[in-house]
């Protein structure tokens, strides 16, 4: 798949609800952040040097050292892409929504399946990400350690023996390494456990956040885990302490989930059926009503309630009904109100081709 | 009458701020209302994290030349960047910064991530001397766990092999 592909389809490998603990953990990332050495970091490097960056990591993906489990790799500039497809790849999670300005000083490297990107020039000359549905957070480590590797062996990375991987920013010196779970929690929403859950999350040096990173709101009942300390500990052990964390966060949606269903199935139920309801017959629908309605038909569908929709398409839905998305599909730049009737329509008819089969 | 804020809701609270004597004056919804009351009080819900960072690192580089008031700036000799400027942006201007605000940058570390020596990844070509000082560090917690378990043939190969590593780094 050629990066007009990616901005043309919704759907995204990391979207499949195939992965591990799916029902809870929707997807896994690992973020690792380089830096050449010589060069200004992002936020000082002027066009030239831009230039020369992107020139070195279009020879590196290309070289042999990539190892043949990395796949193919391929880098377009920012500016071969329209404003409207660039928003995509943000909604797709691909790229971060800081990719936007200075457009002409960035690139971004995608495998074919989107399941690794390389963003160019962000916050730091690198920014390796790996993406995966369900808890495998053990496998994108893998697969971004194997890219940082091959890479490594072309471009010159700015180390420190004492202070790790040297990044623009403090907070990602050391290991370079963000390591993130997003997760569906319902259930600890609905029976107001989980402001408690956070505060815990905290304590242990994890930061939460919204669907789409910092400053974000979490919506859609989609919440985000990540470590925040990334120096003085190993790779392994900040990935090995999310993983614990993330299973027993689970444990805990699930009990949620089971006692709600057991002790308010009318209330479930019901809950459910009028989002599915909605989101069947709406003529309009807000992007933040879509999410919580979204939210709903999952837990309907994780709980049994509604069994044929199949779970990758309600995350599916959710990127398709995004701003961008929506006008690529319609082919024009909408206003809020067609967008709320266009979003309407595509839900209605997908939902209404599935029930008819 | 719409908010003045966020133009969507009613207005419904009139809001007064003195600002450095000025008087200004707005209309707004019950959410914004709060929402700029809580920003008023310094209790931002939202804080914005290159902000809180450049807070730290003005109070961890300035606070000490606050002091030293003659104390010329220091620039970083690669990018040009001066304290000043990485306190503003919360962000470095290059890798040669770390080095160049050296002694100023320490704390700050232990102060975000609670240590200041990586432990980590190393790369392989351009790692030098950091390979080793990490497989040192790793045999050295091999050879504890051996010896606690009473294996001492094995810790003794072990301390062998550490030995054998800390004459490559003189």
């Amino acid at each position: 798949m050629s990066l007009k592909e990616t901005v043309s389809n919704p759907y995204s490998k990391w979207l499949e609800a195939s992965g591990p603990e799916n029902d809870v953990i929707i997807s896994s990332r690992v973020r690792l952040a380089r830096n050449l050495t010589g060069y200004p970091f992002p936020h000082l490097l002027g066009h030239e040097n831009a230039d020369k960056i992107l020139y070195a990591v279009q020879s590196a993906i290309g070289h042999k050292t990539l190892p043949g489990t990395v796949g193919n790799l391929e880098l377009s500039r920012m500016t071969e892409l329209s404003p409207t497809e660039r928003l995509i790849l943000v909604e797709k999670h691909l790229i971060s929504p800081d990719m936007l300005e200075n457009p002409e000083k960035r690139g971004v490297v995608l495998r074919d399946d989107e399941v690794i990107s390389v963003m160019v020039n962000e916050e730091d000359h690198l920014r390796i990400q790996c993406l995966l549905p369900g808890l495998q957070l053990k496998e994108c480590w893998d697969l971004a350690n194997a890219v940082d590797d091959g890479l490594e062996q072309i471009l010159d990375y700015a180390f420190s023996e004492e202070l790790g991987y040297l990044t623009s920013c403090p907070t990602n010196v050391g290991t370079g390494l963000r390591a993130s779970i997003m997760l569906h929690l319902p259930a600890l929403v609905m029976t107001q456990q989980i402001s408690s859950v956070l505060t815990t999350l905290s304590k242990l040096g994890l930061t939460v956040r919204g669907l789409y990173g910092e400053g974000t709101q979490a919506t859609g009942n989609l919440f985000q885990v990540s470590n925040q300390v990334t120096l003085g500990l190993q790779e392994e052990e900040i990935i090995d302490g999310l993983i614990t964390v993330a299973l027993q966060l689970v444990t805990q949606e699930r009990a949620a989930r089971r006692a709600l269903h057991k002790e308010q199935r009318f209330r479930i139920e019901d809950k459910v059926w009028r989002a599915y309801g909605l989101l069947k017959y709406a003529r309009n629908l807000t992007s933040n009503e879509t999410m919580t309605l979204m939210s709903d038909l999952r837990l309907g569908v994780e709980l049994g309630i509604i069994p044929d929709i199949p779970p990758g398409l309600i995350m599916e839905l959710i990127i398709m009904s995004r701003p961008a998305f929506l006008n690529k599909l319609k082919g024009s730049d909408l206003n809020p109100q067609q967008r709320d009737t266009f979003r309407a329509t595509l839900i209605r008819d997908r939902l209404n081709t599935l029930s008819n089969e | 009458m719409l908010c003045d804020r966020c133009q969507e809701r009613p207005a419904e609270v009139h809001f007064t701020q003195i600002v450095n004597h000025t008087k200004k004056q707005m209309n707004l919804c019950s959410a914004c209302a709060s929402a700029l009351q809580a920003e008023s009080l310094g209790v931002a819900s939202q804080l914005n994290l290159h902000d809180f960072l450049a807070g730290l690192i003005n109070h961890h580089f300035m606070g000490s030349s606050i002091k030293t008031n003659a104390t010329p700036q220091v620039h970083c000799e690669k990018c040009g960047s001066s304290e000043t400027q990485v306190a503003k942006n919360g962000l470095f201007g290059c890798s040669d910064c770390y080095s160049r605000f050296g002694e100023r940058v320490r704390p700050l570390l232990k102060r975000i991530h609670g240590s200041s020596t990586h432990t980590g990844k190393v790369p392989k070509r351009t790692g030098g001397t950091a390979l080793i000082t990490k497989e040192i560090r790793l045999l050295k917690n091999q050879l504890q766990e051996a010896i606690k378990i009473e294996e001492f043939e094995k810790a003794a190969s072990i301390r062998d092999r550490i030995k054998e590593l800390e004459q490559k780094l003189q």
